[in-house]
């Protein structure tokens, strides 16, 4: 059974329709990598997955629930689902500790002592731990990320969405987000990554899906989509950046 | 000086009307923006309302419409020292809530999505995520606010509240020492804002954006 199911999504900002007719699943397990040029919507529908952006239209399932119901409780369906945004979005005025541990316990209502234990496992895991007394401003851009990917992680999500995680990062940072993510794949981590780099899309992703112009153009196995594109789009689009 | 203690007496008045009506008008302040940044047009209105009757008016012309025009309904009865707090916790509350507003508009868009999508409701994200840093971006504004409203408490000498400036007024007359009074009481009002800037540079200090 799928994870994520979408049908027939659509997304408008006024008059302005960024999300046509989007159809996709996603299986327990995988990692699709959204690609396309910029304005193709493939940010604006990963933040349809948890509602980040109201929806137009259409029906969104995420692990059974049904977020286009209006009666639904999305904070409780948001705990499921974490979260990476291309400019992390750390809370400033709490440490890297307080980042992680904050929604365990005013969501969760986990224990303090218990959370901080996760919370410096969590670091360690994503190789921080000695950053847990320091405030965001005082780590570089790769670090931030890494901090927030724990604390998406704190909640114990089923699914991670990552909205461009190292876009905003200069390129020697690149690498170690990229480590992190390519670890919570091999454990197993649901992920939709909306992301430009190819080269995580092709070794990592177990799909690629290709965005333009508010539709999903194609989708394949990245050595299919990559190596031998069926539309005229995404043969132009790859060749630009390829 | 034999004034002195007496204008010691005024100050405590003026020090005691000014920090209720200053924490009641923050307190309206938060409420009126919270109003004004809700999602219901009704609410909004009602704040915008309130926030442009306020900023509107002059002063005395409100303290005067609580003090005499309330009261002359016959409905409620205030005297002139609730009357005078009212006033001046209502009219800092309306300048409060648009120093809120912007505090809380200032704070990027990226800080609610990261909250709401770790799973935190819209009230846990405006008491855990935006207020505190808002709060900490309002400060200078907020200090700034008190210090008008503390200079406006002079005005409730008007209706006959004993604080300082009634207080030398009393004196003044008494003593036929105008210059020396008048002077003063300009220091002590100088000396009280000097320490609250200076107990406003320490907050502003302790809770510096790292």
């Amino acid at each position: 059974m799928s994870i994520i199911t979408v049908k027939n999504l659509r997304k408008s900002f006024g008059n302005l329709e960024v999300l046509k007719d989007i159809n996709a699943e996603v299986q327990e397990k995988e990692v699709i990598c959204v690609i396309g040029p910029s304005g193709s919507g493939k940010s604006t529908f990963l933040r349809c997955l948890n509602r980040l952006e109201e929806i137009s239209g259409g029906e969104v399932v995420i692990n059974g629930h049904n977020i286009t119901d209006p009666k639904i409780n999305i904070n409780k369906v948001r705990q499921e689902v974490g979260m990476v945004f291309q400019q992390f979005n750390l809370f400033p005025h709490k440490t890297v500790l307080e980042n992680i541990t904050l929604g365990p316990i005013k969501i969760l209502s986990k224990d303090k002592a218990v959370a901080e234990k996760m919370a410096l496992e969590l670091l360690d895991k994503v190789g921080l731990k000695e950053k847990a007394g320091s405030y965001p401003g005082e780590l570089s851009g790769g670090q931030k990320q890494r901090v927030a990917i724990a604390r998406a992680l704190a909640m114990n999500p089923k699914i991670m969405l990552f909205d461009e995680p190292t876009s905003a990062l200069d390129p020697e940072m690149v690498g170690d987000v990229l480590e992190v993510m390519k670890q919570l794949a091999k454990e197993g981590m649901t992920m939709v990554v909306v992301t430009h780099e190819m080269g995580f899309a092709r070794e990592v992703g177990d799909r690629v899906i290709f965005m333009d112009g508010g539709y999903i153009v194609e989708e394949n196995e990245p050595n299919e989509l990559f190596g031998n594109p069926q539309h005229e789009r995404t043969k132009a689009f790859l060749s630009k950046i390829l | 000086m034999e004034s002195l203690p007496i204008l010691a007496k005024g100050l405590q008045v003026t020090l005691y009307i000014f920090v209720i009506a200053i924490i009641l008008g923050f307190l309206i302040g938060l409420v009126v923006a919270l109003l004004r940044l809700a999602p219901i047009k009704i609410l909004n209105w009602i704040a915008k309302v309130y926030v442009d009757a306020i900023r509107g008016t002059p002063f005395i012309v409100q303290l005067f419409f609580i003090y005499f025009g309330l009261n002359s309904l016959h409905i409620i009865s205030l005297n002139n020292s609730a009357a005078g707090i009212i006033t001046v916790a209502i009219n800092a509350g309306a300048y409060f809530a648009e120093i809120i507003r912007a505090g809380i508009q200032s704070i990027d868009k990226g800080q609610t999505e990261a909250a709401r999508s770790i799973g935190f409701t819209a009230s846990q994200t405006m008491r855990h995520i935006i207020l505190p840093q808002a709060f900490r971006r309002m400060l200078p504004t907020i200090t700034n606010q008190s210090i008008i409203s503390l200079k406006d408490t002079s005005l409730l000498s008007v209706i006959g509240i004993a604080d300082l400036t009634q207080q030398g007024q009393i004196q003044a007359s008494a003593t036929f020492e105008a210059f020396k009074i008048w002077l003063t009481v300009g220091v002590i009002y100088f000396i009280v804002i000097y320490l609250l800037t200076l107990l406003a540079n320490f907050v502003e200090r302790r809770f510096e954006l790292r």
